[in-house]
């Protein structure tokens, strides 16, 4: 994933990345980008509006890719001086800003209009791993929600997997913490209010129940079957 | 036991504002209040142009009653809990007790500290000259405090509040401070004392600001009660909840 998340900036700025070889580190430093979507702001409709997709998109992804850009760079000034307790200093900063960009680039692509890939339910593998681990979709679906609804404050709900006991579960995680560690994220939901307010206003119930019919189990598949 | 549950079901169905009750003397007082909505001093539209109609209507009827029904809710599960010594259960409930009881104090804390434009209320001179003179000597002027509560309030990663509180110091009086607390966490720290709170939800301002909080904050300084906040600064103030 690291990959499509960041574009090598050598080639189209290679002034830049003399200027900072000048302080005698040689390295090439990669930047977060803003992700393309594969559909349009409307595409979801009506389920997410385009008002909502547009927002969050160009305007929250974005100051997420911009505040990760800063604290790397940031954190790379600092360690330049040997400034430590500086760049140990900037770890939330790091971690809200790239947890942000993360969690919004999987988001999208765990996302695709029902007109095409969106909704429906799981098959093959991840269809019989989630009925071994959960009984059936339709309780999953239900421990997602309940998850989902049980968030105090901003954050989101995952479907992860396991990667030492193979096993699925439902997480949560505050504000824009990233799912790491042994769990992979394979399906995430966005419970920051700026994902459905203008359409839902306080009503996130009926949120979390529309947006079943925008995921993309193409995309949570191989993601699982990857993990 | 048996009357003593049926007391209890009783109070969470809310057909009383508020029950204190004796109960036999071999329990401790069990009293449960049961939490109302506040009425707000203003209209819903009174914060226009600042704060949307459309906004403070939704904030108060739909978001601080969900606090208060729920705060409710798990108070009237927790007596229950309590009564069947069920320890899981009672800690299981602190963390609902804690966010609802929580959006319940700070709401109400909030609608007391904003007042419509143009009042004396919004004056901080006129109303706050003991809490002004305060700030001035912490921050070195109203618009250096601003700026600092600006970017304090900034800096939340997530949902919160941005507070400016009076802490206790060795000399009895106040020592002004701006912080953070996060979610609905409420600030109840012993010789702490909230003078005004500005919410950073993104319910509090989204339909309006979009996702422009930094202009939300701007603006807030005009519908701010700095009445009310020097109430609470010289310790005056009766707060309805509490």
């Amino acid at each position: 994933m690291s990959a499509s998340l960041f574009r090598t900036v050598l080639a189209r700025h290679g002034a830049l990345a003399a200027k900072r070889s000048l302080a005698g580190n040689s390295f090439v430093r990669g930047k977060a980008t803003l992700p393309d979507l594969k559909y349009d702001y409307g595409a979801l409709e009506p389920y997410i509006s385009a008002r909502i997709m547009e927002l969050h998109h160009s305007k929250h992804h974005q100051t997420y890719v911009n505040g990760l850009n800063s604290a790397l760079e940031a954190i790379a000034e600092a360690e330049a001086k040997g400034d430590f307790t500086k760049a140990a200093s900037l770890a939330p900063l790091l971690n809200f800003h790239g947890g942000g960009h993360l969690n919004h680039t999987l988001f999208w692509e765990n996302l695709a209009p029902a007109s095409r890939e969106g909704g429906g339910e799981p098959d093959g593998a991840l269809k019989k791993a989630i009925e071994a681990d959960f009984g059936s979709f339709e309780t999953f679906r239900k421990q997602m929600n309940a998850a989902l609804t049980g968030i105090q404050g901003s954050g989101w709900a995952w479907l992860a997997k396991d990667k030492d006991s193979g096993n699925l579960a439902i997480v949560t995680r505050a504000n824009q913490d990233p799912v790491t560690g042994q769990l992979v994220p394979l399906m995430g939901i966005d419970a920051w209010e700026h994902a459905y307010y203008l359409q839902y206003e306080n009503r996130k119930a009926e949120y979390f129940e529309a947006i079943w019919n925008v995921i993309n189990w193409k995309t949570v598949a191989q993601r699982f079957e990857k993990a | 036991m048996v009357k003593l549950n049926n007391l209890l079901q009783y109070f969470s169905l809310g057909q009383s504002s508020f029950q204190s009750t004796m109960l036999a003397s071999n329990f401790t007082a069990v009293a449960i209040a049961v939490h109302t909505l506040p009425v707000l001093p203003y209209s819903y539209s009174a914060l226009e142009p600042y704060i949307s109609s459309q906004v403070m209507e939704l904030h108060h009827s739909k978001h601080h009653q969900a606090y208060v029904d729920n705060l409710n809710a798990a108070l009237s599960s927790y007596v229950t809990a309590l009564l069947n010594n069920d320890i899981p259960a009672q800690i299981r409930l602190q963390s609902i007790i804690r966010f609802n009881g929580g959006g319940h104090i700070n709401h109400s804390l909030f609608w007391r500290n904003l007042a419509p434009s143009e009042t004396p209320e919004t004056d901080p001179v006129a109303s706050a000259p003991r809490l002004v003179n305060e700030i001035e000597r912490t921050w070195g002027g109203l618009d250096e405090f601003k700026e600092t509560f600006a970017q304090t309030a900034l800096g939340i990663q997530g949902s919160g509040w941005c507070w400016l509180v009076g802490k206790q110091n060795g000399r009895g009086g106040l020592q002004l401070a701006i912080v953070t607390t996060k979610d609905q966490d409420p600030i109840v720290d012993e010789g702490m004392r909230p003078l005004l709170g500005v919410d950073m939800w993104e319910h509090a301002y989204y339909l309006q600001y979009l996702n422009g909080k930094t202009k939300y904050l701007e603006n807030i300084w005009n519908v701010i009660n700095w009445k009310t906040a020097e109430e609470r600064f010289l310790g005056a103030s009766k707060e309805e909840a509490f």
